[in-house]
């Protein structure tokens, strides 16, 4: 079934368009360091390099004579890392809630639900900028809030299928095996809930790399790493002369959270071709 | 009818209860005196401003009359007081929030309105190149930063073209009235409502496409379809009222993420609403505001849930009856 579904994913066009795309961001948040070892704030000419200008500059300097390549180079760092490990936090929270949720029903699952309803109706874009502005803007809260206000979708999935799952033969049989319930969850129940989760979380991460720029581009970034969002939001102020500034940076963007919406929607088919969108 | 919006409107009050909740220990868990944090980064160096504020929300007292206090003022409406701007946040969110239900709902009107057209054209005609393009831009805007659209679309639109002002909520200094000032204020609206709209329509494009297709293939169609009627009154009245069902919910689910957006895309057009109004209180540290808005934002969202509950009750006959 597994080898059914990774060739169902290869035949996908969509999906293989972006996995290219996707590699050649990891590719270059991978070697970027090697390529361009210096700070990306170093200012290295003169500001207002038009790109294809100068040799060694491709994409020419910013408003303060940094190396836009530089930036964007190490901004795919912080889109990656802060898209994967939010999805991963995400997660953590979220699974177990639906999960237990999902499970014992009843009262728990009213309270878990209420308490998921919750989250899902304040606006999270500006829960986030809440939290981020009364706590510190460090790489570790952008995460936090990230998580935070992504986990709801991965709370009601989860619980949706182990609702359905529960009730199945080999589940009952685990029980009167004489298994416990945390080991019934995650070794009978959780894995054969997996194929969406994994389509769920591949989106999430395209969200969360859209939110990170958001946050970033209105200054809740974290002050230290130069990241895509930060870019534009510094180039806005000199748009008008200088438009490639914001350009540029957002072309990274789009394309990187295409190519997630592309795997996540070629993982869908090839995993499990009956789940809908309903869940997001 | 009135049962099922009675019994939405009273859980749309827990959920602002909890939302005052919420911000509570969102002070209280911020680093720092909480006085300070609700006098903000300017109030906090007069002493007496801090002084009234302990006393006011009695922040000598224990947690739960401290709760109480704050729930108590905020249900008066009192969200406190920016003293950046010398003056109650309920007034600077009142003055500003005109705006923002302006663009707002023209962003959610324009984005329900185009993206089920898109969805609908796109399954009527799959597997065509309509259906291609329509697909492909969806993927497309789905995956565009929303403020990123909004700069590039000013620059286009009303730098370079020169079309549409990419600035502000209408012309400053034109003094117009009535008829002319409405015209304006819609110009300006333009801009902002359709970058905001679309990443919704990219939504809801692909929802509707999706559902079209579901529906189409159910045994009601076939019934419909053996009896006779014409594939385009099957298409409206039976296939597209049950493929609205789900969008309408998805849109329901959203209605937090258009508010969001709109902090987004009033920073970059100027607009005066309070999402920029958050945005200029991000910078000042005028935690006050801040939780303000962001109070006011999730009734905001509980209202466009209210619309869209309603909604489904208009195409869902059977919600009337239970």
């Amino acid at each position: 079934m597994m080898l059914d579904g990774f060739k169902r994913f290869a035949r996908n066009r969509g999906a293989a368009i972006g996995l290219v795309i996707l590699l050649f961001v990891i590719l270059t948040a991978i070697l970027g360091p090697l390529l361009y070892p210096d700070s990306p704030w170093k200012m290295v000419q003169r500001p207002f390099l038009p790109p294809f200008t100068m040799d060694g500059l491709p994409l020419g300097t910013d408003a303060l004579g940094r190396d836009v390549m530089a930036g964007l180079v190490h901004g795919a760092r912080i889109s990656l890392l802060v898209g994967l490990v939010s999805t991963v936090v995400a997660l953590l929270i979220g699974v177990p809630i639906g999960a237990l949720a999902g499970y014992f029903g009843g009262f728990i699952d009213d309270a878990l639900m209420r308490f998921t309803e919750f989250f899902q109706t304040i606006p999270s874009f500006a829960l986030a900028i809440v939290l981020l502005a009364i706590f510190q803007p460090s790489l570790f809260y952008v995460i936090l809030a990230i998580a935070i206000v992504s986990w709801p979708p991965v709370a009601r999935l989860v619980r949706g299928e182990v609702l359905s799952l529960r009730s199945r033969e080999y589940v009952e049989a685990a029980m009167l095996s004489g298994q416990g319930t945390l080991q019934i969850i995650t070794r009978q129940i959780l894995p054969n809930a997996l194929p969406p989760i994994i389509v769920l979380a591949s989106l999430m991460v395209a969200t969360a790399i859209l939110l990170e720029s958001s946050l970033s581009f209105l200054g809740l970034g974290d002050p230290n790493v130069m990241s895509w969002g930060y870019m534009i939001g510094t180039a806005r102020t000199v748009m008008r002369t200088a438009w490639w500034l914001s350009f540029i940076p957002g072309v990274a963007i789009l394309l990187t959270v295409l190519a997630m919406n592309l795997i996540g929607e070629g993982l869908n088919d090839a995993l499990n071709p009956r789940l809908s969108r309903k869940s997001r | 009818m009135i049962r099922f919006i009675l019994a939405r409107l009273v859980k749309a009050v827990v959920i602002l209860l909890a939302i005052l909740i919420f911000n509570f220990l969102l002070i209280h868990a911020a680093p720092g005196d909480p006085a300070a944090v609700m006098a903000g980064e300017a109030g906090a160096t007069d002493e007496k401003f801090i002084a009234d504020l302990r006393a006011r929300f009695g922040l000598d007292q224990p947690f739960g009359v401290q709760l109480w206090l704050y729930v108590k003022s905020t249900v008066q409406l009192d969200l406190g007081f920016s003293y950046r701007q010398n003056m109650p946040v309920i007034d600077l969110i009142w003055d500003r929030l005109p705006a923002t239900l302006l663009l707002t709902l023209t962003a959610f009107v324009i984005a329900l309105v185009l993206g089920v057209t898109a969805g609908v054209l796109a399954a009527s005609k799959q597997g065509t190149w309509w259906d291609s393009i329509i697909s492909s831009m969806a993927l497309l805007f789905y995956a565009t930063p929303l403020f990123w659209v909004a700069l590039m679309a000013s620059l286009l639109f009303s730098v370079v073209l020169g079309w549409l002002p990419g600035y502000g909520y209408e012309t400053i200094g034109a003094n117009y009235t009535g008829f002319e000032r409405a015209l304006d204020i819609g110009k300006h609206l333009i801009l902002p409502a359709t970058t905001l709209g679309l990443f919704f329509m990219a939504v809801y494009m692909r929802m509707t496409r999706a559902s079209m297709l579901e529906m189409s293939r159910l045994d009601f169609v076939k019934t419909a379809r053996a009896k006779g009627l014409k594939n385009r009154v099957i298409q409206r009245r039976h296939v597209l009222r049950n493929a609205l069902l789900p969008v309408i919910t998805l849109a329901g689910l959203q209605a937090g993420q258009i508010v969001g957006g709109a902090v987004l895309t009033e920073t970059v057009f100027a607009w005066p609403g309070i999402g920029r109004l958050l945005f200029e209180a991000i910078s000042q540290r005028d935690y006050s505001v801040m939780l303000g808005v962001f109070f006011v934002s999730a009734a905001m969202v509980l209202l466009f849930n209210l619309i869209t509950d309603v909604l489904y009750v208009l195409v869902d006959p059977r919600i009337r009856l239970t």
